[in-house]
């Protein structure tokens, strides 16, 4: 599902935050890229949602070069992609509803068939009952779980997360982690950067380490 | 997506930035207002352009021609040629001052009866007063007419004073295309104006249109609802010009009928009427939706996700 082949990134600022990255990552696994802020962890998630480029190396999405998408592509491929920030990034002025529908009614998705699945998808993250509250009412676990099923509303067949955990106490964490999990188990890849060592330690899933921009041994 | 969910989302996306717009009234109606003024400016002067014109469109009379028949001439061939000219399209009246009749009237208004007494014979010409058809009130088609008449036997002298009608012509023509030229600038001043109010609100809403791309929004996706503001601006600044335009005209209506009177005219000022009111209010759209379509495209563009 993806593959990196030594791939540098260098920003703007002169900083390199990956410095010949390799590795890959089957259909259907579930993997968490570990490593201290810095490592690289972000910069590979940013890659993968085409916010960044590399500066060299190819960066492989279900088999297609990343390289070749571009910037017109660019939408329709995020289309395929659901995406969870530590942050959220949810639209503060629209209920919860409307954020999850959000990928659906940019992709054109009729009106009825996005009501179903919206209900689906909060459904899944337990908060049916929250649809029409706007985001600041929620605590931040629960905008964490709007978060996660905004990106998993249009059933993609990847799922990436950085840091989602970030900003949550620990039994919170273990709820979203288990959320993921279950993504997982119905066939979804899921990648998730963390450097939540102990929490990860209670899940079964492959581990990809970082440090200083490169997959540590 | 099918064409009736599509529609659904254009409307949507149309209630949804008026829905934005009216949460900022003061802000919305400044930016309506702006436009407003920079359409009713030249519009105003328009209207009393067109005004102008069609209150000195019957100054045609104005433009009667002398003919001056040659003295040898008889009554029955003055006559003759009166008819001649009468039967010209071009010709809308033509009326014949005899010799005797022009003395008999000099005599009255001039107060020279004891020294006209002393000519042996009469000195003035019979004469014709020719009008032009409305067609041929123009300068050009007036002189056509005049050297058409010239060529005609027995006529002596053939006198027209086009001169003041020329320049009168030649002022409105430079007074229409200011009134262009204003427009323009103005137009271009509302597409500038609306383009930096959109700019404002791109900039406002930047994590939103952040959060749309990367949820997979195309630019044009994201540019939609900006520019139905555009359109919508452009609707309320045209909606406010035409309020402008109708209390201008209403004002000044009473004072011109009253003016007209003094001079025997029936004339009425007229405003834009149905078709020009629905024209403005197309051009007033469509500028807001060129100038929100600059911004947009630009601004969007630039916004990236980090």
């Amino acid at each position: 599902m993806i593959r990196f082949d030594q791939v540098f990134k260098r920003y703007a600022n002169g900083r390199e935050a990956l410095a010949g990255v390799s590795f890959s990552i089957e259909d259907g696994e579930m993997a968490f890229l570990t490593g201290h802020s810095g490592a690289g962890k972000s910069s590979i998630l940013k890659l993968i949602a085409l916010i960044e480029r590399p500066t060299r190396g190819q960066v492989f999405i279900a088999n297609q070069n990343t390289a070749a998408i571009t910037a017109r592509g660019v939408p329709n491929f995020r289309r395929q992609l659901g995406v969870v920030f530590q942050d959220h990034k949810l639209l503060q002025d629209r209920p919860v509803a409307e954020n999850v529908a959000l990928p659906l009614i940019i992709a054109g998705v009729p009106r009825r068939e996005i009501d179903k699945r919206v209900r689906a998808a909060l459904d899944q993250v337990g908060l049916l009952t929250k649809e029409k509250s706007l985001p600041l009412e929620l605590s931040t676990g629960e905008q964490q779980r709007v978060g996660i099923a905004r990106a998993v509303v249009g059933r993609p067949r990847l799922l990436i997360a950085d840091e989602p955990t970030g900003n949550l106490d620990p039994e919170l964490a273990l709820d979203i982690m288990q959320l993921f999990k279950r993504f997982n188990d119905v066939g979804a890849t899921v990648v998730i950067a963390t450097h939540d060592l102990h929490l990860i330690d209670r899940f079964g899933a492959r581990r990809i380490p970082f440090r200083e921009g490169k997959v540590a041994a | 997506m099918n064409a009736r969910s599509w529609a659904l989302r254009h409307a949507q996306t149309l209630v949804g930035s008026l829905g934005r717009m009216v949460q900022a009234p003061l802000a919305t109606l400044m930016t309506m207002a702006v436009i407003a003024i920079a359409l009713a400016l030249p519009l105003l002067l328009g209207i009393f352009l067109l005004n102008f014109k069609s209150a000195t469109a019957h100054w045609n009379q104005a433009l009667d021609i002398s003919v001056y028949m040659d003295k040898r001439a008889g009554a029955a061939r003055v006559q003759a040629v009166a008819q001649q000219l009468r039967s010209r399209a071009d010709v809308l009246a033509v009326r014949v001052i005899t010799a005797d009749e022009a003395l008999a009237q000099f005599r009255s208004v001039s107060g020279f009866g004891n020294a006209l007494d002393a000519l042996r014979d009469n000195p003035l010409p019979d004469t014709l007063v020719v009008t032009p058809a409305l067609l041929a009130a123009g300068p050009h088609d007036a002189q056509a007419l005049e050297t058409a008449i010239a060529a005609l036997a027995d006529v002596q002298t053939v006198q027209v004073d086009t001169q003041w009608v020329t320049r009168l012509q030649g002022i409105m023509a430079i007074v229409g295309r200011v009134v262009w030229l204003i427009g323009a600038l103005l137009g271009v001043g509302i597409v500038l104006g609306v383009g930096n109010t959109i700019r404002l609100d791109i900039l406002n809403r930047r994590t939103e249109i952040e959060v749309m791309k990367l949820v997979g929004a195309t630019d044009g996706f994201a540019r939609r609802p900006f520019l139905y503001s555009g359109v919508w601006y452009g609707l309320g600044g045209g909606l406010l010009a035409l309020a402008l335009c109708t209390a201008a005209v209403g004002l000044l209506s009473g004072p011109v009928e009253r003016l007209a009177g003094l001079y025997d005219s029936a004339f009425r000022l007229r405003g834009l009427g149905l078709t020009g009111g629905v024209a403005v209010l197309a051009l007033a759209m469509m500028l807001g939706w060129l100038g929100s379509w600059l911004a947009a495209t630009r601004h969007i563009r630039a916004i990236a996700p980090t």
